[in-house]
């Protein structure tokens, strides 16, 4: 199949479908591939790179459409661009097919097969292909970037010669990929993180990334289920909206770097970062909202725009963060391409199997063979294993540990007397029959046991394999049986008595020798 | 030499095996340790041949030179990985010496008995305690002839089984006769029968039937045992070789054979002990072959493991800072640890935290794997114990995995009805990255699944272990 990529249209946007890199890849599939005249400039990649990998530059958005099979775009594509779709052509873009039934109608019209790539579910297979996330990455990194670039200050403590300068406290509000991308982010540049989400699952993760997790007060069931969701955010309940924005606004003066990220699918992003908690905050801190596009997480936010509110917090709402870093957001998308053609070729022959069984094409394809196939049916995996509630480790109370531990002593000094009364009985029954002699022996044999308990227990775990050697080097001490027994006058006695002192004495040489050559290894860096 | 002399060597023998196997609390001390048990051997030994109690000297000496040639030329032929087969070996030399020396007893105890008082008078050696001995004494003796045949025997066929287990010329999985484990307790049964006979006054076809019930019970118990258990086999069969010196001890009256029989034989039911705890089974269920009992369906497995290739380890180590390596018994199989030791040397060259994470069931043997990595001249205060390291994987960058597979299964801990639940295991997945070195997608030796694989931080590098290793080391730079 040929595989085409057009410049994107859409005013400000650099970013492009498929690097020289990503062709390459493709072309290993058995794909041939054309990009348009000036698709890469904006990224990093003049026309020059993709001629030198052996791609194909064409003209015009027109030769392009005609001459490939397989369209891939980063945005979703215009009506315009939509219409000169022909039958059998498929398209590989962004898509939102929920706020674009038109362009759904127009394609089914057309004939073509559009997959989305903001339709892979979230399951750990489709990972490879998920673009919203390496989109949300690079848009999480990009906020603390923005951020920086918009406060006075270090993010990172110091003490100089000139003065101190105290750690920039930041605050992040949603831990999906982009928070989690712009905790980490943060918190390599040494400032103070503190994060939060409705998900308490994501607790974890937050804290992995060296942010304190904000926790509020709350009962468990007003919280919705995240692994029903598939992963994403669902809407709160207003108890908890209201005990959620109490925590923010006392956050909110010590804060000079707020960073949101709240998304719920398919709805307005929510409000969270209300105007009385900018006017509380200090003069030079920044708000970046992440949600602008969907209207915003914050009350000021004016969507691809940087305002500065009356106090002189600074509120950022650019929607085009991963275009603004174009060469690594056109890498990664091009290889959640890559990675999904790759899928779409399972023979690796350059055909093109639109497997509507498997469930990362069933859900991205949202138009195939003139019928809208969106939206999809629930993928057969659910994307996160549903959430076990912990158990409550029962915190004991100094008394109850006491009586615990007494209880415990009790037990074992019953089980020990038992076991001791146990034994003296049978010794005792022992000792009722037999003579004397035998007695004594038995006497050296218990203490020997003991000995040997004590003895072996400090033998270090590393020196086991030694310990099996030595001591089979010293169950060679038979052979003193077989020493007293070779006097005999019995020949049968002498033979087999010899040849019990031939194998001792293997054991007691091969035991010794093997011992002292493994110990003699052990070195010490 | 006087009786008296000899008895001071022997005290002083007994005294330096107890430093012996003390002496093995540390890596330098085991060094001097093991010239303790040399010297008290060589008292003990000694101090027998020349007492006035033993004829046959030449014979003695002939024999011991033999075996002396025999076990120095095993000693300095073995393979570091053939360790688990030597042992066993040694182990069946002792259960097999000591069913001999336990005929004897019984041999020379009929001829001391046909005996009248004048010739006994002329008696030396242990013909000479037995001329000694009144009824009761003997009745003790036969019970003790009966239990030191007994367990040499066991000890005996179990250890040859276990030698051609590990040595791979019996197939290493569990294989019983049709009846199971009632064989076992029937012969079991049938020795005890026939060990109220022999206390009775039976001859000495008792002895032989037991000793032929002895040996099958060896054979069978070790055959129904699978190969990763041979730790547990290995160590029980140590501890036999123990019981079955002690039980000869007592035989002959002599001390020196009780303390040793006993030091060996705690020694071996400690290891065992231990084995079991790290597997987190009852030692019976570990002998009788089974798994705990599965009380539901284990948990399903979700993702995909995804493969990596020699490139993409060779990135991921030459950025990481800390590496934990977790090698198993397919290190061993591959004969990797050479390579293991250069990539560690490779990589501490660079400054990078290289440590090894064991396992204590990793292997065939206890103790294995650190045998192996010392002769690849891996120091050895890099080479750490499970309760030792586990708490370091958050903190570490990659966790490499050579050819283990259980000993990191997370289902241990996170899956109750997986048949490994509760097992103590490596935390491996902790790690930011986990690497697995595997020959193919296959289980474990248990055949259950390991959800790791699957996990989103691990990369299966497939293939065999030395090969994987030789072709990444030229790539860390």
């Amino acid at each position: 199949m040929k595989i085409g990529a057009l410049a994107e249209v859409f005013p400000g946007e650099n970013r492009v479908a498929m690097t020289p890199d990503s062709a390459v890849q493709l072309v290993k599939l058995g794909h041939s591939c054309v990009v348009q005249s000036g698709a890469g400039v904006k990224a990093g990649f003049a026309d020059a790179l993709y001629a030198k990998a052996g791609i194909e530059v064409l003209q015009g958005a027109a030769e392009v459409v005609a001459a490939a099979d397989v369209i891939v775009k980063v945005r979703g594509p215009e009506r315009a661009e939509a219409e000169a779709l022909r039958p059998g052509q498929t398209l590989i873009s962004f898509f939102y097919p929920a706020q674009n039934a038109e362009l759904l109608e127009v394609a089914k019209a057309r004939g073509a097969t559009v997959i989305a790539m903001d339709m892979v579910p979230r399951i750990s297979r489709a990972q490879k292909m998920d673009a919203l996330s390496s989109m949300a990455n690079i848009a999480g990194y990009r906020a603390v970037i923005e951020a920086g670039n918009n406060f006075g200050r270090f993010f990172t403590g110091q003490v100089t010669a000139a003065g101190k300068v105290p750690p920039a406290k930041v605050l992040v509000v949603g831990a999906g990929v982009a928070g989690l991308a712009a905790i980490g982010t943060s918190v390599s540049l040494g400032a103070i993180v503190y994060a939060f989400d409705v998900r308490p699952e994501v607790a974890e993760q937050i804290e992995s990334m060296g942010a304190s997790f904000v926790y509020l007060e709350f009962d468990a069931s007003e919280l919705p289920d995240g692994a029903a969701t598939g992963g994403y955010a669902a809407p709160s309940t207003p108890a908890f909206q209201a005990k959620q924005l109490a925590k923010f606004r006392e956050l909110a003066p010590d804060i000079d770097i707020v960073i949101t990220t709240a998304l719920i699918p398919g709805r307005p992003a929510p409000k969270l970062w209300l105007a009385d908690m900018v006017a509380a905050m200090k003069p030079g801190s920044v708000v970046i909202d992440l949600a602008a596009e969907r209207g915003g997480n914050c009350d000021l936010t004016v969507p691809d725009q940087k305002i500065v509110s009356d106090n002189g917090v600074t509120v950022v709402g650019y929607t085009d963060f991963p275009s603004r870093m174009a060469t690594q957001a056109s890498t990664l998308y091009s290889n959640n391409i890559k990675n999904m053609l790759n899928d779409l070729t399972p023979k690796k022959d350059g055909v093109i199997v639109q497997n509507m069984e498997d469930d990362v094409i069933r859900g991205s394809t949202v138009v195939t063979a003139g019928a809208v196939t969106f939206p999809p049916p629930p993928p057969k995996i659910a994307a996160i294993a549903v959430q076990k509630p912990r158990e409550k480790v029962k915190e004991l109370t100094v008394e109850e540990k006491k009586a615990q531990e007494a209880a415990s002593f009790k037990a074992k000094t019953r089980s020990q007397v038992g076991m001791l009364v146990g034994a003296a009985v049978v010794i005792a029954l022992i000792g009722a029959y037999a003579p004397s002699d035998f007695m004594a022996h038995f006497m050296v044999f218990a203490l020997a046991c003991f000995i040997g308990f004590s003895v072996i227990w400090n033998v270090s775990h590393a020196l086991h394999t030694p310990l099996m050697s030595v001591t089979n080097a010293i169950s060679g001490i038979v052979i003193l049986g077989a020493l007293l027994q070779i006097g005999s006058g019995n020949g049968l006695v002498v033979v087999l008595a010899a040849v019990a002192v031939l194998i001792a004495s293997i054991n007691i040489v091969g035991g010794f020798l093997v011992t002292r050559r493994m110990l003699a290894m052990f070195q010490k860096s | 030499m006087s009786i008296g002399i000899v008895s001071a060597a022997y005290i002083a023998a007994a005294v330096l095996f107890i430093l012996a196997l003390g002496g093995l609390s540390g890596q330098e001390s085991a060094k001097r340790a093991v010239w303790y048990g040399i010297v008290g051997m060589a008292l003990a030994v000694g101090a027998t041949v020349f007492s006035p109690d033993v004829d046959h000297v030449w014979v003695i000496a002939a024999m011991v030179a033999v075996g002396a040639v025999a076990g120095w030329y095993v000693a300095t032929r073995v393979q570091m990985t053939e360790m688990p087969q030597l042992v066993a070996a040694l182990h069946s030399f002792v259960g097999l010496a000591a069913v001999l020396i336990g005929y004897n007893a019984h041999l020379e105890l009929v001829g001391v008995q046909a005996m009248d008082a004048t010739a006994r008078q002329a008696l030396i050696g242990f013909a000479a305690v037995l001329a000694q001995k009144d009824a009761i004494e003997i009745a003790i003796l036969h019970v003790e002839v009966f239990l030191g045949v007994f367990i040499g025997a066991v000890t005996f066929t179990g250890s040859v089984i276990a030698f051609l287990k590990l040595a791979g010329k019996v197939d290493g999985k569990a294989v019983k006769l049709p009846g199971g484990h009632l064989l076992n307790a029937g012969a079991a049964l049938g020795s005890l029968v026939l060990l109220v006979l022999y206390f009775n006054g039976a001859g000495i076809w008792a002895l032989v039937l037991m000793t032929v019930l002895a040996l099958f019970i060896g054979y069978h118990l070790i055959m129904g045992i699978g190969g990763a258990d041979m730790p547990v086999v290995v160590s029980m069969l140590n501890s036999y070789s123990g019981w079955a010196a002690a039980a000869i001890g007592f035989t002959l009256g002599n001390d020196l054979l009780i303390v040793t029989g006993a030091l060996v034989g705690s020694s071996g039911a400690i290891l065992s002990y231990i084995m079991c705890k790290a597997m987190n089974r009852s030692f019976i269920s570990v002998i009788l072959g089974g798994f705990g009992t599965v009380t539901g369906p284990a948990m399903e497995i979700a993702g995909e493991m995804v493969a990596t290739d020699v490139d993409g380890v060779a990135a991921a180590l030459n950025d990481a800072d800390s590496v934990i390596i977790i090698p198993g018994y397919g290190m061993a199989v591959a004969q990797a640890q050479q390579s293991v030791s250069e990539l560690t040397r490779k990589l501490r060259a660079r400054g990078k935290t290289v440590r090894f994470a064991i396992h204590p069931v990793a292997g065939r043997l206890p103790g294995h794997m650190n045998v192996l990595l010392a002769e690849a001249k891996v120091p050895y205060d890099i080479v750490l114990e499970m309760d030792e390291i586990n708490a370091d994987f958050p903190s570490t960058d990659v966790a490499i995995v050579i050819g283990s597979n259980d000993i990191v299964n997370p289902a241990a801990q996170e899956d109750p009805n997986s048949p490994i639940a509760g097992m103590p295991v490596l935390e491996c997945w902790k790690a930011k990255l986990v690497i697995v070195l595997k020959r193919g997608q296959g289980t474990g030796y248990s055949g259950i699944e390991n959800p790791l694989f699957y996990k989103d931080n691990c990369r299966m590098y497939y293939g065999d272990a030395k090969k994987s290793l030789d072709a990444l080391l030229p790539l860390i730079e």
